[in-house]
């Protein structure tokens, strides 16, 4: 039995811009279960960001958010009130930035940040809460904790910023965690050390969570899920092994080749690129946006793109299987 | 290890460069000496790529800037060719090295255009006139990945990736004889990431141009580096070619940095580094090898006496472990 926390269905969020409406975020779905991690995976400007924000619920009002279904546990997302998201969010499902520099507010200390959200949500009192703060902060590997919680931002190094971080969204124990870029501003070592800590909790806490990066590495060793996005589409889903293994979409196949893999690629040698820049979407988008930087590409790409399914793992292609087959008749 | 092999002298030569910093510490605090970059020698032939790999604070930035010229390293020599770059000229000195930096948001000046600041260098050098130099600003666009559109852009219009490839059309508009990459792909998505180290690749090969390249993404520097120069806290405590270095790496902090990388290779979930959370403090370092507090091996030698580097393949090592000097029962 799966116990489906998240279902999104159709997300679509459009920005008014100067020149009209930029379609940020076309049409997307998923599902995310207890215990699972999605990975969503995709280059800068590809709408991963937004995605999260909005089910967070903190797009600004400007920006129109619309889904046929964004339910978080039996409730709709964006039918809930202010007041009841506020509930929501830092309680039962919390977010961790990508920048542990200027997440933090300089002016209040460590211990004050923690507990904020816990007592507001007031199902705390002050001692638990420092409480629960050092315990969170020893799970997060900080020594020394309890003398932590009276230090202000400047006085910690990037990883310790970024433990805090994952302490304070840990807080008031969620069901959801979405990690924006989590460890990218970090070293290799220390990211490996809080990749292993985040997915230990989801494993052991049955929490979800939905990890957006660009690091393919990352994506691979975390994953149970991976969603592919691009331009405001999600391009692939599936299975982290199935779209590793047999990634289907041109837009993910080229995407692994643009990755120097040691021990595969030959030292120095070129590695593959994806040729072209993301196409602008103000305005009317139609067919598949990525047409043009495709080496698949054939007149049919502008119409309506189908959705192919093999179990689990869909990709969004007008090639049953992602490859164009008339090409020695074309050349 | 380069003697009797080849008499020309090495395009960049860095000899026991030191670079110590007065720091205080708190607002009534004495001053301290910190150390960032503590006796290191290193030398790069021409079309050779170094990476330099280590974690923030070892002091890979501050080798950088020593090498451009914006800090005097407080002992030691950086030669250009075999001449000592006090000597030179500092245009000249422009010519020869140029530089990309780690953050494209403070590298760039927010006022001027994206034409203005990608031909600086080659109107600060009269190269061509300004049809030329548009030319050469439009080209460079393009190899970097840009529209030329973007010409009459400001930085602030751009985002960080497209900040980075201006970052990088600039440094690459005077083709210079070394390039001090300073974790230049970091802030750029894989597709175009791979479009920039091809590209490196490509312009070194026709020009011959030398790099030394900084990133603490491993891969990247296993694929572009021909030799890798691995520092802890000042020191270089590996340094060996790319392939010796990736395949059989001798010193216990070079094992858990290769360790901790994220292959994209799924079912393997994440390493377990076992290397501890705590990076040194650089003003009161440890006592001994800097690095035993963390080392999975380290022994009493190691907490009190500071290894020497040990000449090991066609580089070097710095750790008791490999020292045949060391007893044999503190080897094992």
């Amino acid at each position: 039995m799966t116990d489906v926390l998240l279902t999104v269905k159709n997300l679509t969020i459009d920005i008014p811009v100067g020149a009209g409406t930029l379609h940020a975020v076309r049409g997307i779905d998923f599902t995310l279960n207890r215990g699972e991690v999605l990975c969503i995976v995709g280059e800068s400007g590809s709408g991963k960001s937004l995605t999260s924000l909005a089910v967070m619920g903190l797009l600004g009002k400007r920006i129109k958010c619309t889904a046929d279904v964004m339910d978080f546990d039996g409730t709709a997302l964006l039918k809930a009130s202010a007041k009841q998201m506020r509930s929501l969010r830092g309680a039962r499902m919390s977010m961790i930035f990508q920048e542990p520099m200027t997440s933090l507010n300089p002016a209040y200390t460590i211990g004050d940040q923690l507990m904020e959200a816990m007592l507001l949500h007031g199902n705390a009192t002050r001692a638990e809460a420092r409480d629960r703060a050092i315990e969170l902060l020893e799970k997060v590997g900080i020594t020394a904790a309890a003398s932590r919680l009276s230090q202000y931002p400047h006085q910690l190094s990037g990883g310790l910023r970024q433990r805090v971080m994952i302490a304070m969204a840990l807080m008031c124990g969620p069901e959801l965690i979405i990690a924006d870029e989590p460890t990218t501003a970090l070293d290799v070592t220390i990211q490996a050390q809080i990749l292993r800590l985040l997915v230990d909790l989801v494993r052991e806490m049955g929490m979800a969570m939905i990890l957006i990066t660009h690091d393919l590495g990352v994506v691979a060793r975390v994953a149970d899920k991976v969603a592919v996005m691009y331009a405001g589409e999600l391009v692939e889903t599936g299975p982290a092994l199935n779209v590793f293994q047999r990634p289907l979409h041109p837009y993910t196949r080229g995407l692994l080749q643009c990755i120097p893999l040691p021990g595969k690629t030959e030292r120095g040698a070129p590695l593959g690129t994806i040729p072209g820049i993301v196409p602008s979407l103000v305005g009317q988008v139609s067919g598949c946006t990525f047409r043009t930087r495709c080496s698949e590409a054939t007149p049919a790409c502008r119409d309506t793109i189908p959705l192919h399914a093999d179990g689990p793992h869909c990709f969004r292609c007008v090639h049953a299987d992602g490859q164009r087959h008339d090409k020695k008749e074309s050349a | 290890m380069f003697d009797g092999q080849d008499m020309t002298p090495p395009t960049l030569e860095i000899r026991n460069v030191t670079k110590t910093y007065s720091v205080k510490q708190g607002l009534m605090g004495k001053r301290k000496p910190l150390t960032a970059v503590r006796d290191v020698s290193l030398s790069l032939r021409k079309g050779e790529v170094l990476g330099l790999v280590g974690e923030s604070g070892c002091g890979k930035s501050t080798l950088a800037k020593i090498l451009l010229g914006l800090e005097a390293p407080t002992s030691g020599q950086v030669l250009v060719d075999g001449q000592a770059l006090g000597g030179q000229n500092r245009l000249e000195l422009a010519r020869r090295i140029q530089p990309i930096f780690q953050d494209p948001y403070s590298s760039l000046n927010p006022r001027k255009s994206i034409a203005d600041i990608i031909s600086l260098p080659l109107r600060i050098h009269g190269i061509g006139d300004a049809a030329s130099q548009q030319k050469a600003v439009r080209d460079m666009l393009d190899v970097v990945g840009l529209p030329a559109r973007v010409m009459n852009s400001y930085p602030s219009q751009m985002s960080g990736g497209q900040r980075q490839r201006v970052a990088i059309a600039r440094a690459l508009i005077m083709k210079p004889e070394v390039v001090i990459c300073d974790e230049p792909t970091s802030a750029l998505d894989v597709s175009v990431q791979s479009q920039i180290l091809n590209l490196l690749g490509e312009l070194r090969r026709e020009f011959g141009l030398t790099y030394l390249f900084i990133s603490h993404n491993l891969a990247v520097v296993e694929h572009l580096a021909t030799r890798v120069a691995v520092m802890y806290l000042g020191r270089i405590v590996e340094e060996t070619n790319t392939g010796d270095l990736f395949d059989a790496s001798a010193h216990p902090y070079t094992q858990a940095l290769l360790k901790s990388v994220l292959t994209p290779e799924p079912g393997l979930g994440v390493p377990d580094t076992q290397l501890g959370m705590a990076y040194p403090n650089p003003i009161d370092p440890p006592s001994g090898c800097a690095f035993h507090p963390r080392c999975p091996r380290a022994t009493d030698l190691c907490k009190q006496r500071a290894p020497r580097p040990v000449p090991m393949r066609d580089g070097h090592v710095e750790c008791h472990l490999h020292d045949p000097e060391t007893p044999m029962f503190e080897r094992s």
